[in-house]
């Protein structure tokens, strides 16, 4: 018998090895120290346990300690690599290329540091168009002068505009509809003006890894930085800094087995890469991030890290085989089903099924002993469909249909084959109940069918 | 976000799903909603000559609160005339339901559905005599 509920939402995030929890605990009591005290046992004790992890956290992505900055996170790490290289960088260039389908940490930075840009753009004009006018100018009426005093072609605005130095431009790419990114379209949008290509190595919700050794490749060829948000793949994946020349990489510890609330950010030295730190304080991590380190979390953070580089191969091959076992048993079983994303450059332990003619908040409740999640709108507070999935060109009823699992350390082979009895009583139980599928069964065209939208 | 004891009730012993023979000229049709939009509701109502509704099936696909609110009309509209019918509001169904403000659609499709059913039995009827 399998204990219930079950827990098949890795990507979301995973639970504390008890071998981490194990690590970290002293650090909360007897070790208490705070790292940065120079003076004695207790700060030395908590700084060697700091150096210990962050050489742990450095060997799971092939870097050197020294190139580990310990954040809150990796939405933090994202900020800081996206933003700091923008704000450090701004004399060289000032456009990113990243991708739609990346974590919102990243695309909700770059829309930022757009609209910083924007913003900006916006005050030039006014203050030319006072120039133009010689009275003042209700920012309420930009749009309209704008197009009076034909600033578009003005040279003056021009001028001023290619030497700002305030937020960026950014290209977001669409990729494949298996979800990797095209490398010729990124090369193509490669300009004089880029300074960063961010692109992430797995996918929290369809598990496509990309091809961050070609993009890394690509990046150092044409002198652009590169930064991967590793999250999802690090320690799931064969991955180093090395071979996927990368220049700035986020990590996660709750995504591995570790302490949530705790991250790193990986910066290269050789050559060096340097971003603009985001918090000012006390100057700690070589004045990067300030703020007085989470030893605790950081011991769970390296702990986490040391076990999931031991145990990469062994446990991709375990999940790898689960993974088949879910998708034969429910492939087996259930027509119309389509994987989303591609099922060879994939996670070991992701699966993104989209169930047609069931929707997907309807199944996660049909089998409530089970937390996934789903690509349905009703899920979000947006009522949007998952955007991931739009960007793949998956149709919206699909999206609405898709349902993540998500596999760990702790899955096990009972627990799959309970899910996927669940899931097909689940999915039939629904398409009785669904006219889609009754409709379709019937050889009507739903896109055929004007529906009345609401 | 949890879901209403009712909402679970309606979800998982749903009342009255199936399919009538829309052909059957007492039969009333209502096809509401958009796959794209993530629900689409069926709900079809037998009306007797005299204007009564004796019989009410839904097949609904959408979310769990979509499923209930399609369940619960079911039962609502039986024995009612169509003018009673008619009456039943989306603001009645979330009540009963207690649905949260984000799922407050699926009590207006519910509505929508009674009422588009209603009019394609009266469009039937007209097309018969007329
Ligand atoms: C791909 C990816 N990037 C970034 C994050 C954010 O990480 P954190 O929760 O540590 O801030 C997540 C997790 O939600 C993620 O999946």
């Amino acid at each position: 018998m399998v204990k219930l509920p079950i827990y098949m939402d890795y990507h979301a995030t995973t639970p504390l090895d008890p071998r981490v929890l194990e690590a970290m605990q002293p650090y909360f009591t007897d070790d208490f120290g705070n790292a940065a005290s120079r003076n004695h046992v207790f700060g030395w004790k908590a700084e060697a346990a700091v150096e210990k992890a962050r050489k742990q956290v450095a060997a799971l992505i092939g870097a050197s300690d020294k190139e580990i900055v310990f954040t809150s996170g990796a939405t933090e790490s994202n900020n800081l690599a996206i933003k700091g290289v923008v704000e450090f960088y701004k004399d060289k260039g000032d456009h990113i290329i990243t991708v739609a389908t990346e974590h919102k940490a990243v695309l909700d930075t770059c829309k930022r540091l757009e609209r910083q840009r924007q913003e900006r753009i916006d005050e030039l004009k006014l203050q030319r168009l006072m120039e133009l006018t010689g009275e003042d100018v209700n920012p309420e009426d930009l749009a309209s002068l704008e197009i009076k005093h034909q600033l578009d072609a003005d040279p003056v605005l021009k001028r001023w505009v290619d030497k700002l130095r305030v937020g960026a431009r950014v290209t977001y790419l669409t990729p494949k509809k298996d979800g990797l990114v095209d490398l010729a379209e990124l090369e193509a949008a490669i300009t004089d003006q880029t300074i960063l290509v961010s692109v992430m190595l797995a996918n929290n919700e369809i598990g496509v890894v990309q091809p961050v050794a070609e993009i890394g490749a690509l990046c150092r060829k044409r002198g652009v930085l590169f930064h991967t948000d590793a999250v999802q793949g690090a320690g799931k994946v064969p991955f180093d800094v090395e071979t996927a020349k990368a220049d700035l990489v986020s990590l996660s510890a709750h995504k591995m087995y570790g302490p949530k609330g705790m991250g790193a950010l990986y910066v290269r030295r050789k050559p060096r890469v340097r971003v603009l730190q985001q918090i000012d304080g006390g100057g700690h991590e070589r004045g990067m991030r300030s703020g007085t380190l989470n030893v605790a979390g950081i011991v769970g953070m390296g702990a986490a890290a040391e076990l999931a580089q031991q145990e990469l191969v062994a446990e991709s091959a375990r999940l790898t085989a689960l993974r088949e076992r879910l998708w034969k048993g429910l492939s087996a079983r259930l027509d119309y089903l389509t994987v989303n994303g591609s099922m060879s450059a994939r996670l070991p332990g992701n699966l993104n099924v989209s169930f047609a003619f069931a929707e997907g908040e309807a199944l996660m409740m049909a089998i409530k002993d089970v937390a996934v999640s789903s690509g349905s709108a009703c899920t979000s507070a947006s009522l949007e469909p998952s955007y991931v999935l739009r960007a793949l060109g998956v149709d919206e009823e699909m999206a609405h249909s898709s349902i993540r699992f998500g596999l760990g350390r702790f899955s096990t082979e009972a627990e799959v084959d309970y899910v996927i009895d669940l899931m097909v009583r689940a999915v039939t139980k629904l398409r009785d109940m669904s006219p889609l599928y009754e409709m379709a069964k019937e050889g009507i065209d739903l896109k055929s069918i004007e529906w009345k939208a609401h | 976000m949890a879901y209403s004891d009712k909402v679970i009730e309606h979800f998982e012993h749903s009342k009255n799903v199936g399919t009538l023979d829309k052909n059957d000229p007492n039969v009333g049709t209502g096809l509401v909603g958009a796959p794209a939009c993530g629900d689409v509701m069926r709900l079809q109502l037998k009306i007797s000559d005299e204007g009564v509704i004796e019989d009410a099936r839904f097949k609904t696909f959408g979310c769990g609160s979509a499923i209930a609110s399609s369940s619960l009309v079911t039962e609502w509209v039986k024995g009612k005339s169509m003018d009673d019918a008619m009456k039943i509001t989306n603001k009645e169904i979330a009540k009963e339901l207690s649905l949260p403000p984000v799922k407050i659609h699926c009590s207006v499709l519910a509505e929508d559905a009674i009422k588009a059913a209603i009019e394609d039995f009266r469009a039937k009827r007209a097309a018969r005599q007329g």
